[in-house]
């Protein structure tokens, strides 16, 4: 059961019960799917964007308690920082999943998303707890295209 | 109910060891593991037999043409096919079912024509036609099932209404377990002037079949799901409609006489064999046949019922277990959730206790949209398994309550 307990801590599953910003975004002008389609796991991300900074951001969708969790700490970390600081977020993140079983956490720059540790010991749920990271740099990645550069707010 | 330390004896697989824990395989309906004598089988063809089949001129390529065809004989008797000349080796049931729809289907239907299948049919049994309906310009009707996981008669009804040129559904399904009453269906069919497809695929493994009896036109089946190697199947096909569709794959093996310009086609069922076969996956598959028939397939479809009865009994004890599927005339196939807990997390939770089963939409997305859930828990049976099974797996799904608190409906 030890290495379940590292898999499924009690904030993951506090957020997986409990989604943070588990909700539609006002005057969002970002938006992304991201999709597991082996397991049905289905995220839609909204992001407010201004300037260079993530405004406001949330999700909705359903998931496995890993990729709902994940989505929900993802929000709440990147909330008010730039998409510089979101993206190396990512890769910290990333690092921390796929670097092995001796990849150092780094609490100070992961803060509660070094939760999520114990994931990469379960090589086949990496990409549940990937899945809203993938999707937030989709949705990022949007900002060149008319859409969303036609968004009063940008 | 089998001998199951004896059968259990045959499957070198068992001995793993996962997570410290003894192997407990509930992924039947996925793929099946496979006994000493099947993979002997292989091992033999290679080492004796091997050679290209149906063109050496030498002796051991004889030999190998006749395991091929012998293999071919033998699953014709297994399912009563009208003859070995309508048993065509293909990859498993998805490439069979293609086959027919990007054969019969391409010859047959036409712009305005309608092809039935059912709301629980595999993505195999549902993608080939959609393609199909698509480029014909045809429609595509979807029929309906019951609240309990049945195929709705009276809406099945109702399609044969538009006089199908194809009606395609599964005998046993892959998500629910249900057995549909396939001769049935298929006689309906045939009086709204349809042409029937069974995908045999989760029927074929667990329960007697008699294509003849069922009456349909073409029956699909899988290797794999039935102790032999992956890669081998067979499509079953009335020989008359077979002989009278145009070829499937061209290459080699499948003609008769090929001129700059135009071929003439080999007989069937070689027309539809193009290229150097699986021999291999059909001797295999020979002798998964033979293992069937030695414990004797009735005892087989009855040993997994019963598994899959006092699994869903003890399942259905657990508070905020839901158990999907019709109360009987099912298989070996138990369906479940577990309050708010995804499939995943129970499928992950379970497997560190050796625990194996299919967590997701089990490749059929229409009917989880109509069952209301983004997925479902799957535990399927087969010969292998045994009363401590289901102590391991209903004692892991009792440890996901405890590990994830109250559970939520």
């Amino acid at each position: 059961m030890s290495d379940l307990g590292d898999l499924y801590q009690q904030i993951i599953l506090d957020h997986n019960r409990n989604p943070r910003n588990f909700r539609a975004v006002p005057g969002a002008n970002r938006t992304a799917e991201g999709s597991n389609p082996l397991c049905g796991d289905r995220i839609t991300l909204q992001v407010r964007v201004e300037g260079d900074l993530i405004r406001d951001i949330g999700f909705q969708g359903s998931g496995c308690a890993i990729s709902k969790a994940a989505a929900s700490l993802m929000t709440g970390a990147v909330q008010g920082k730039t998409i510089a600081e979101a993206d190396a977020l990512f890769r910290s993140f990333h690092d921390m999943l796929t670097g092995g079983a001796d990849a150092p956490a780094d609490p100070k720059t992961l803060g509660k998303l070094a939760a999520f540790a114990g994931v990469r010991t379960f090589p086949a749920r990496v990409k549940c707890a990937n899945l809203s990271w993938h999707t937030l740099h989709a949705a990022l990645e949007n900002r060149a295209e008319p859409v969303t550069t036609e968004s009063p707010s940008d | 109910m089998l001998d199951t330390t004896t059968v259990r004896a045959d499957f070198p697989i068992l001995a793993r060891r996962e997570h410290g824990h003894r192997l407990v395989y509930l992924d039947n309906a996925a793929t099946t593991q496979k006994p000493r004598q099947v993979i002997e089988a292989i091992v033999a063809y290679y080492s004796t037999t091997n050679a290209n089949v149906h063109r050496g001129a030498y002796g051991l390529a004889v030999a190998a043409t006749e395991a091929y065809e012998e293999a071919r004989r033998t699953v014709a008797r297994f399912v009563n096919a009208w003859g070995a000349e309508g048993v065509v080796f293909t990859r498993g049931t998805t490439e069979a079912i293609n086959l027919v729809a990007g054969s019969w289907g391409r010859a047959n239907v036409k712009p305005g024509d309608t092809v039935v299948v059912t709301a629980m049919d595999h993505h195999s049994n549902l993608v080939p036609w959609q393609i199909l309906c698509q480029e014909k310009g045809a429609t595509l009707r979807m029929v309906e099932i019951t609240a309990d996981g049945r195929i709705d008669l009276s809406d099945y009804g109702r399609a044969l209404e538009a006089r199908p040129r194809i009606v395609a559904f599964p005998y046993v399904s892959n998500s629910l377990g249900t057995v549909n009453p396939a001769a049935q269906l298929t006689k309906l069919a045939h009086a709204a002037g349809a042409v029937v497809v069974v995908d045999g695929a989760q029927s074929t493994p667990h329960l007697r079949v008699d294509v003849q009896a069922l009456g349909c036109d073409f029956y699909a089946l899988s290797g794999h799901k039935m102790l032999a190697p992956m890669g081998s199947g067979a499509l079953i096909a009335k020989p008359a409609l077979l002989d009278a569709m145009p070829p499937y794959h061209g290459g080699g093996e499948m003609i008769e006489r090929v001129w700059d310009d135009h071929s003439t086609w080999n007989k069937i069922p070689h027309k539809f064999e193009g290229g150097t076969p699986n021999v291999e996956g059909a001797v295999g598959l020979a002798a998964a046949i033979a293992y069937l028939e030695g414990l004797g397939i009735d005892r087989v479809a009855e040993h997994e019922q019963g598994l899959a009865r006092a699994a869903i009994e003890r399942l259905e004890q657990i508070e905020g277990v839901t158990v999907y599927g019709p109360k009987d005339h099912r298989a070996g196939v138990v369906p479940f959730t577990y309050g708010d807990i995804h499939p995943h997390d129970l499928a992950t939770i379970l497997d560190r206790d050796g625990v194996c089963i299919r967590a997701g939409h089990h490749c059929t997305q229409p009917l989880m949209r109509r069952l209301g859930v983004p997925a479902t828990a799957r535990a399927s049976f087969y010969v292998y398994n045994d009363a401590d099974d289901i102590d391991a797996l209903v004692d892991a799904v009792r440890k996901a309550g405890e590990l994830f608190g109250a559970v939520a409906d």
